[in-house]
């Protein structure tokens, strides 16, 4: 029999193949068919700091325009209870969720201020989630930004977070550091238990017919994971680091190719988008049947086989090998 | 206890609710406070004295309010309303049954003007004395601690006396004004309220346990008997009020009396009168006898049952002379009523006291100490004046008293302070947040009083504060400020701030430079007051403060920190740590980003506040900016400018039109330039589709179209195209945008469909900063107006692209910047608007079209437009019948007068004057040519004597088709005018029903009408509108001969404009559904046009138009001109917070209200599918 178990941050699961969080994990609905689907952990969708201060700054705005201005309407609005929406809806969800499904439920979070990261994460423990993903994006578009500050920042908030929560900590960033290896082993030193690689950049379209800006996210395709599948490969016991793996994952063919490279799990949202929740379940079969006709008896055995502390010869995940691609480009 | 810092409006609610069972409510301003809260708290769930919570239901008017009213009172329940001006004038009917039935009640109003040349929201006592044979005893307050006193003493009274009564107090100076008061305890209404009274009032109720009935029709033998059977419970009254008095000063150690007299025991003159004048009497009074004279003031506090022996008793004998001031005008009688009464009382009582009657304080109208000091003078006189006026400059009638403006009377110790604020700055929050600290913290006695422009966009607000260690009787507003600041540094370069300062007072200015430039760029006068006054000079850039912050444009917080900071009022550490707490308790709820940004402007503020080095000459060259643009005609530059400039209360009586009557277009010569961002078009670009001249809400977007040679003499930068038609070559199409008029909504960007190919996101209109455009735009407005104008009858009216080719005359109107309303008044007034009457009703639509200084429904270049009225809130639709049936009335006159002088106008003229069709704009501009033609022939007839010609001269006019517009708001249509509008729909006649649907009553600040859709919350629907909102469409298509279209601009401006001219065109009553995105639906209203597009697609607002006249061609009637909705209703409601707010604060019911929405919306839409389906009517 084939042992398909695995840890993940510490957690035991079943097998490798987790929900990563994605629309389906913002409904108990979604996280129920999920589980029934085969994930063996589900991340739920992010909570974003920034969109509850928005919306509670667009509250603000509409219940005071036009207030104390005319004698006759010196107000719009009955002044009911306003408390400020924070992440309790949220918060809620992730108890509701961990007394619906068996599974590991892993919360994800987006900070926007140094507070508000803390302050999410901590109530996001006290809620219950079993562990947490920080989502961490930040788009320096301002050219006076180093890069350095950027990483700084990274850092900075993990640490911060790492002394104000016990449970689990996972960190999901972009492939956009310099030294990524570097910025790793400094996510491990400031207390991550994992490292996701990667979460999509936001990439805006341009509308053709309307000639505008289009914020849209495509869905990924199995062609993006080599950036992913390079750094899972090269980081697997480099760091002291649970490695998640997510982008590009249609088939079991790319859950092998990242197990064999690194990884801890592997994470996807496209195929569930597309073929829905059950689709979990094709791809554990898939690895099973796969790891079967190798022989491979665990996921233990087949982990990292082929990242790049492994490979006999290493230089296929070096300079050596582009130049010899290129070279190969006739 | 420590004081509580509410108005009186809060005030004496929060005792009216704490005492009733029952409070049935309609918005009226000024009392509307009063229901909200009501309505807040019960669905909140508060309690009252008696553990159960108060129902509180909204009527559709006053009427139904009092009718609700003398039904719970009938049923037992201890019930109540609070209302104010017509609202009170409605309820007359009931009041009588009330009063005739010995009920057990208290009305409370927050008493204002009668709607008569003019309509007024503020505040005197015409409405309460129209209510004075009604049988209500009536109990009047003059301050805020007596709005919650006289509230509870009032029931105490009705309880025991069986009379009913009104309690009131002065609309604004009372109701509005903030100040401390001493709260009542549940267990001071419940020591005082006695339980067995209130079961003997259940006792009195209907009760089929024990039947009777109450209310028969009589007959000459005994009615008269009955009604003075109830005498011995009125001559009871004032005892009861008396004793009910002394109950709650034992309790409460505040004493009150019938009648309160304070002054000298011998005074020889005295001033009797009521409400919160006297207490600027009292000020008078101690004043005038600590400087060695001897006067009094009476202050009637029960006026009804008015108490003749009482009134006696607190008269000094030593009276001779008694001037009575009423707050009210009875035209035509002997005396104004309060100085009746006293003349009756004097009368009766033997008393040789001669009286004098005198009238004060009309709308709100400032009663200072001068003004008392001019009555006590005039009583010195030898043979004063048996009548006068104090206030105002009656040189009409020569009635008016001389005022010593500079009479002070003030206590040293008040600090007073006055600030100049937008509506938008948060000054007038901040203000009302400073009275807290200072009243509830720091135990100072405090007043706030605040007054407020007329516009809805870009107002100006007047905070008068004063704080002392002793109780503040000023009932008026700050003369000598202390603290004068300016928080928006336009107006110190166009008003006069500086006159209320005083001499070695502080100046505070917000001003976007450094302390040198800021006094370089002041007009020379107020350099000059600020020398003269030998004023300290503060200067802050608090716009960049509160930017930096994280605030824009909330300057509010650091104003004030600078206030504390410089002011005095308190020590400077204490102050900002009490700033912060206030901070904390305003924002809170709104996250603690927003505290922490408040607390970072606090903190950054006094260390940018600079001392100006005032220098001792002024210089420079400026001066106070004109309030109105030259070339204006001289009543607009005389009467309206004195207005503008904030000196109306300076004009005299014979500056006025005698019967309300003013001239149209003066909107037009007031430049508010109110937005710092304006429209400027980018010719090249354009399409010249007309969308943006459409939809502009001010009508500030032009379009005109000229030869190349007529542009020779443009300006520079004039701008202008190649009119986009083909066989025009040298004609130039030019879109002028009146900068100086400009809101910045940016609604016209948004409906802008060409897009600037070399930079994504702009458009062919956008905005821009409109201080470097200003003077150039200036000069090209001035040049467009030299252009010729579009001949009516060469524009396509069927398409938007034709329409804005047409003269809008409803223009520059003080609607809120993005108004959904106006888009479609602009709109008619350039398809009808030379030919239309309009019947408007009272609201939204009546302020920003009729609300002085300045008003929007304009002229064309041939001096025609729109003739517009309005009449009242509840009667529009009425109103307007009346319209159109003078005019047909005069028709057929016109007619019948054109037969009989056949001959002499010629036949083919006679003939054609009447029969002529009038259906296009080209058939209308002919006959205008026949009226023309028929004028000249008549006019030597009638100058030699025909009586036909001169009587069809009179009529003439009508044979060009007048267009009769009955506009108003859902308030109107669905509520209050409900009744009318439906009668008026059945009547036949050719009327044009427009209905600015927003949904709420906006213009009262957004309370529920039948309107309001399930779901939304609004003020009397705080916990979610629990049922769906009425489809007035369907009712309306019921009649069967109703042209009915249901409109949405935004959505789809073609729909609109062809239902628009198809309603116009239908010989019968025409019912146009408009929907108007509205400030109380809580969005951007830049937005609104997507939102339009949401509300159709949704199925929310289905697009609809049901024409009768198809039925002639056979044809089904109901068009249903939205697509199948593509929308999800939630997509529509998430984007706006009246439904955003349920889901914040009780997730559970907007979850079954929104599913309740949707399934409601899907019938709907079958249901007009079916109509649409059905192929003949």
């Amino acid at each position: 029999m084939t042992d398909l178990s695995t840890t993940y941050l510490g957690l035991s699961l079943a097998h490798p193949i987790v929900a990563s969080a994605s629309p389906l994990g913002k409904s108990l609905d979604g996280v129920r068919s999920l589980e029934d689907g085969g994930a063996a952990a589900v991340v739920l969708a992010s909570v974003f700091e920034e969109q509850i201060l928005m919306d509670n700054a667009s509250f603000a705005r509409y219940l005071d325009a036009g207030t104390q201005s005319v004698a006759e309407s010196l107000s719009y609005f009955p002044s009911v209870d306003t408390t400020p929406a924070g992440p309790e809806e949220y918060l809620r969800f992730i108890g509701d969720a961990r007394t619906a499904v068996h599974v590991p439920v892993i919360a994800s979070l987006n900070g926007s201020t140094d507070a508000g990261w803390v302050d999410y994460a901590s109530q996001i423990e006290r809620a219950g989630a079993s562990a947490l993903e920080l989502n961490i994006f930040h788009l320096p578009v301002d050219p006076t930004e180093t890069g350095r500050s950027v990483e700084e920042r990274a850092v900075r908030t993990v640490e911060a977070i790492r002394r104000t929560i016990r449970i689990p900590l996972a960190v999901k960033v972009g492939p956009y550091f310099s030294a990524m290896g570097e910025m790793a082993a400094r996510f491990a030193a400031a207390g991550a238990d994992g490292l996701v690689l990667f979460n999509r950049f936001y990439q805006p379209d341009f509308d053709l017919d309307k000639l505008e800006v289009e914020p849209s996210l495509a869905l990924s395709s199995p062609t993006e994971i080599r950036l992913p599948l390079f750094w899972i490969a090269a980081l697997r016991g480099r760091v002291g680091l649970s490695l998640g793996a997510t982008t590009g994952v249609a088939t079991f063919r790319e859950v092998v190719k990242y197990l064999l490279a690194g990884a801890d799990v592997v994470m996807t949202t496209a195929a569930l988008l597309r073929h829905g929740p059950g689709h979990l379940a094709v791809l554990r079969d898939g690895l099973r049947t796969w790891m079967e006709e190798r022989a491979y008896a665990s996921v233990a055995e087949l982990r990292g086989a082929m990242s790049r502390a492994n490979v006999a010869d290493p230089s296929a995940f070096d300079r050596a090998n582009y130049v010899r691609i290129l070279n190969s480009w006739r | 206890m420590s004081p509580l810092i509410v108005d009186g409006n809060e005030a004496c609610v929060g005792v009216a609710y704490r005492l009733n069972e029952v409070c049935a409510i309609f918005p009226i301003t000024p009392s509307s406070t009063m229901a909200e809260l009501a309505d807040e708290w019960s669905s909140q769930g508060r309690a009252n004295i008696w553990g159960s919570v108060p129902q509180v239901i909204e009527m559709q008017s006053e009427g139904g309010a009092a009718g609700t009213l003398h039904g719970a009172l009938q049923a037992g329940a201890l019930a109540t309303t609070f209302t104010a001006s017509q609202g009170l004038l409605l309820m007359i009917p009931n009041m009588y049954k009330i009063a005739g039935e010995l009920t057990s009640a208290v009305i409370h109003v927050a008493a204002r003007s009668i709607a008569s040349h003019a309509l007024s929201i503020f505040g005197d006592h015409q409405d309460v004395m129209a209510v004075r044979p009604t049988g209500f005893a009536m109990l009047a307050s003059g301050t805020v601690q007596e709005a919650q006193d006289l509230a509870v003493i009032a029931q105490m009274a009705t309880l025991e006396s069986r009379v009913p009564f009104v309690h009131f107090f002065d609309g604004f100076r009372t109701s509005h004004e903030l100040g401390g008061v001493q709260p009542l305890s549940d267990d001071d209404l419940r020591a005082l309220i006695d339980d067995r009274l209130v079961h003997a009032h259940r006792d009195r109720a209907l009760n089929p346990d024990r039947p009777f009935i109450r209310g028969t029709a009589q007959n000459p033998d005994v009615y008269f008997q009955g009604r003075e059977a109830s005498n011995p419970f009125y001559a009871r009254t004032p005892g009861i009020v008396n004793d009910a008095m002394v109950r709650f000063g034992e309790r409460t150690g505040r004493h009150y009396h019938l009648f309160e007299y304070h002054g000298a025991p011998d005074a020889e003159r005295v001033v009797v009168l009521m409400g919160s004048g006297a207490t600027t009497a009292c000020e008078v009074v101690d004043a005038l006898n600590a400087a060695g004279e001897t006067v009094g003031v009476l202050q009637v506090r029960l006026y009804r049952p008015f108490d003749v022996e009482a009134f006696l008793r607190a008269l000094p004998l030593s009276a001779r002379m008694v001037a009575v001031l009423d707050r009210t005008k009875e035209p035509g009688a002997a005396a104004d009523p309060l100085h009746l009464d006293v003349m009756a009382a004097l009368a009766e009582g033997g008393r040789d006291t001669r009286t004098v009657g005198g009238r004060y304080g009309l709308s709100s109208k400032e009663f200072t100490p001068g003004m008392v000091k001019a009555v006590f003078d005039e009583l010195s006189r030898e043979r004063p004046r048996r009548r006068f006026v104090v206030g105002i400059d009656d040189d009409v009638g020569g009635t008016s008293l001389a005022v010593d403006a500079s009479f002070r009377t003030e206590a040293p110790d008040v600090f007073r302070a006055v600030f100049y604020g937008l509506g938008a700055d948060g000054t007038v929050g901040a203000n009302k947040n400073t009275c807290k600290i200072l009243g509830e913290d720091a135990d100072l006695h405090v007043q706030g009083y605040f007054v407020y422009d007329s516009k809805k966009s870009g107002s100006r607000t007047v905070s008068h504060l004063r704080f002392g260690r002793t109780p503040i009787r000023s009932a008026y507003l700050v003369q000598d400020a202390q603290f004068v600041a300016c928080h928006q540094f336009g107006f110190v370069q166009s008003i006069d701030v500086l006159g209320v300062a005083a001499p070695g007072g502080t100046f505070l200015l917000n001003s976007p430079y450094p302390p040198d430039e800021t006094w370089a760029r002041l007009p020379v006068v107020v350099q000059e007051t600020i020398i003269a006054k030998r004023l300290k000079c503060w200067v802050i850039d608090a716009t960049t403060v509160a930017r930096e912050a994280g605030i824009p444009g909330r300057t509010n917080t650091v104003l004030q920190t600078c206030f504390f900071g410089i002011s005095g009022v308190l020590p400077r550490e204490e102050a900002l740590e009490r700033i912060k707490a206030a901070i904390a308790k305003t924002y809170g709820a709104k996250g603690t980003d927003v505290v922490q940004r408040n607390y970072a402007a606090v903190d950054a503020t006094l260390a940018r506040l600079q001392q100006v080095q005032v220098p001792e000459r002024a210089s420079g060259s400026r001066r106070l900016l004109p309030v109105v643009a030259a070339g204006a005609p001289a009543f607009v530059e005389t009467v309206i400018a004195a207005m503008l400039a904030g000196k109306g209360d300076d004009l005299p009586v014979s500056a006025f039109p005698v019967d309300g009557t003013y001239p149209s277009a003066t909107s037009r010569w007031e430049k508010r330039n109110i937005s710092d961002f304006v429209a400027v078009w980018e010719p090249d670009t354009c399409i010249q589709c007309g969308n943006c001249a459409v939809v502009c809400p001010h009508a500030v977007i032009r379009v005109g179209i000229a030869d190349a040679a007529d542009l020779a003499a443009a300006p520079d930068g004039f701008r202008s195209a190649p009119i986009d038609e083909r066989g025009y070559p040298t004609t130039r199409y030019t879109l002028q945008v009146y900068a100086e008029d400009c809101t910045g909504c940016a609604l016209c960007v948004e409906a802008c469909p060409a897009k600037d190919r070399a930079v994504s996101g702009r458009k062919a209109i956008n905005l821009a900063p409109r201080q470097p455009l200003i003077d150039d735009a200036r000069k090209h407005v001035a040049f467009f107006e030299t252009l010729p104008v579009i001949e009516r009858g060469h524009v396509d009216f069927s398409t938007v692209r034709g329409a804005q080719f047409l003269e809008p005359t409803f223009e520059f109107s003080g609607a809120c910047a993005g108004c959904g309303e106006t888009p479609y008044l602009s709109l008619l007034s350039r398809l009808f608007g030379d030919r239309m009457l309009v019947a408007n009703a009272t609201g939204c639509s009546s302020i920003y079209g009729g609300n002085l200084p300045t008003t929007p429904w304009a002229t064309n270049a041939e001096g025609r437009g729109p003739a517009w009225s309005n009449s009242l809130f509840e009667d529009n639709a009425e109103f307007g019948l009346g319209m159109r049936l003078a005019a047909d009335s005069q028709r057929a006159q016109a007619e019948r007068l054109a037969g009989s002088l056949r001959q002499a106008l010629g036949e083919d003229l006679a003939d054609a004057l009447v029969a002529a069709p009038q259906r296009e704009e080209r058939e209308i501009r002919a006959q205008r040519v026949r009226v023309a033609t028929a004028r000249r022939l008549l006019q030597p007839l009638a100058a030699s004597g025909s009586p036909d010609a001169e009587h069809l001269l009179a009529v003439l006019d009508h044979f060009v088709r007048r267009s009769v517009w009955i506009v108003g708001g859902d308030g109107w249509a669905y509520d209050i005018g409900s009744g009318g509008l439906d009668h008026v729909l059945a009547s036949g006649r050719n009327v044009n029903v427009l209905v600015l649907d927003t949904e709420v009553y906006s213009n009262t600040g957004g309370q529920a009408s039948k309107a309001t859709p399930l779901a939304a919350v609004a003020k009397f629907a705080a916990s979610g509108k629990q049922t769906e909102k009425k489809d007035l469409a369907l009712q309306a298509i019921s009649y069967g001969n109703v042209y009915v279209a249901r409109v949405a601009l935004g959505a789809n401006p073609q729909q609109t404009l062809l239902a628009l001219r198809e309603a116009e065109a239908y010989d019968g009553p025409s019912l146009v559904l408009a929907y108007s995105p509205c400030i109380a639906h809580g969005y951007d209203l830049r937005l609104g046009l997507d939102q339009a597009y949401r509300a159709v697609h949704s199925g929310y607002w289905p697009l609809m138009r049901y024409n009768p006249a198809l039925r002639d061609h056979a044809a089904n009637p109901f068009t249903l001109d939205s697509p199948r909705p593509t929308v999800a209703f939630r997509d529509y409601a998430d984007e706006e917070l009246r439904f955003r707010l349920l889901t914040r604060t009780n997730p559970a019911e907007a979850e079954r209200l929104f599913a309740q929405a949707e399934a409601g919306i899907a019938r709907r839409w079958r249901h007009y599918e079916d109509l649409a389906a059905l192929e003949t009517a």
